[in-house]
């Protein structure tokens, strides 16, 4: 085996016309993790390059970038399963980029409150008055939706986000629903409110390509197609039933 | 301070054919129109066998035509391509609950009288079934309507 690899990394600084490649050669280590290849750049070969990372562990959602034009993170992705090389490593997809690696997700930022990502109650309970209790059973409901890092990667796989900036996209109906199927809470009603939006679900026409790259196993394309059908109900229910029955 | 100046990535037109799920995703949709030939073809069967037997043979004749039949084998083709992919689909957007699950007293909002109120209601919550029990049911369910149609033709 090589004892290195080249990588075609994105460079860009505020101000270029466009992004250009730059050409890394980086030890190819079997237990490097992409990350460590570009932490290699940065430490030892050229300072300048700029991209996210924290955890190296897959729990912080930073270090999303597209690698081979797949949406990754690369703390979790190998080095050397792209032997012999070259590794082309670029910022996310569908977003704009601020620097080299870098994106600008203040898009999502925005939409994310929009669904309420919290418990929505309506009685005031306090601390003192106790906890609200929930069995594992109601729990599994929606555990599986809870555990998205808002790494962006369903962002960057789906094409409708790309071609339609306005639509809400995967992650933020994820969490929508996380919230709804939770026993303690108490606001679908506010979330479909949103939901029910072009913007909302039906922007979404299922490629379901944001569920193949969750690193996470969220299912967020799942989650969006069980949303519809709630919407749904909730609009023929209002076209069929007298004003007073709705 | 002022937003930073960035790069916005430009989305190709032919952005579906970087990934061959995105060119399967292509191909369901556009499997759409043909599911819509079949329609057509058939409303114009019925419409022939209603204006009598001349009608009828006309109709078969153009039918046999090497264009027509070419169209509808492709338009078979992607029929079966909507269907596999639609039962695949189908365990994602919904929540088929089997023998295993349990009703649990819950606080939702309901609707009463036009007006959102939190209620006591009751709501099933595990049994899940597993993906491939609701993608072989819905097969079975297929077979079973074409046998029946299958008996209703050729009786």
């Amino acid at each position: 085996m090589a004892d290195s690899i080249q990588m075609h990394v994105t460079r860009y600084s505020p101000g270029d016309p466009a992004p250009t490649v730059a050409v890394y050669e980086v030890p190819a280590r079997k237990d490097w993790a992409i990350l460590d290849g570009l932490n290699y750049i940065k430490d030892h070969v050229d300072g300048s390059l700029s991209y996210r990372w924290s955890c190296r562990m897959g729990i912080c959602g930073s270090c999303g970038m597209n690698v081979e034009g797949e949406p990754e993170l690369t703390c979790a992705t190998f080095l050397t399963d792209y032997a012999p090389g070259p590794v082309r490593v670029e910022p996310l997809s569908n977003f704009p980029i601020v620097r080299d690696l870098v994106v600008d997700i203040e898009d999502f930022m925005e939409k994310l409150p929009r669904v309420k990502p919290w418990i929505i109650r309506d009685d005031d309970v306090t601390v003192i008055d106790g906890e609200y209790l929930q069995t594992p059973e109601e729990l599994e409901e929606y555990k599986q939706f809870s555990n998205c890092i808002n790494c962006m990667l369903c962002y960057a796989a789906c094409p409708i986000y790309g071609l339609e900036p306005d639509f809400i996209g995967p992650a933020a109906i994820a969490l929508a629903e996380r919230y709804d199927l939770d026993s303690r809470d108490r606001g679908q009603r506010e979330r479909l409110d949103v939901l029910i939006e072009k913007e909302g679900v039906w922007g979404c026409t299922f490629v379901g390509e944001c569920t193949r790259v969750c690193p996470k196993h969220v299912d967020p394309a799942g989650a969006i197609q069980r949303y519809k059908l709630k919407a749904a109900t909730e609009n023929l229910r209002a076209f069929l039933l007298p004003r007073g029955a709705r | 301070m002022s937003a930073p100046v960035t790069y916005r990535q430009p989305v190709s037109r032919l952005w579906w054919l970087k990934k061959r799920t995105y060119v399967l995703f292509v191909m369901r949709e556009l499997s759409s129109v043909f599911v819509a030939w079949f329609v057509v073809f058939l409303m114009m069967m019925v419409f022939a066998i209603g204006r009598g037997e001349e009608s009828y043979q006309k109709f078969m004749d153009w039918a046999a035509s090497p264009v027509i039949v070419v169209i509808n084998v492709v338009a078979l083709a992607f029929s079966l391509l909507h269907t596999v992919t639609w039962f695949a689909l189908t365990p994602q957007a919904m929540v088929v609950r089997g023998p295993g699950s349990r009703q649990v007293r819950a606080m939702k909002e309901v609707r009463v009288a036009g007006q959102w109120v939190p209620a006591a209601t009751v709501v099933r919550v595990g049994g899940r079934l597993p993906a491939s029990v609701v993608i072989a049911s819905q097969y079975v369910g297929l077979v079973a309507v074409s046998a029946f149609i299958t008996w209703l033709v050729l009786r």
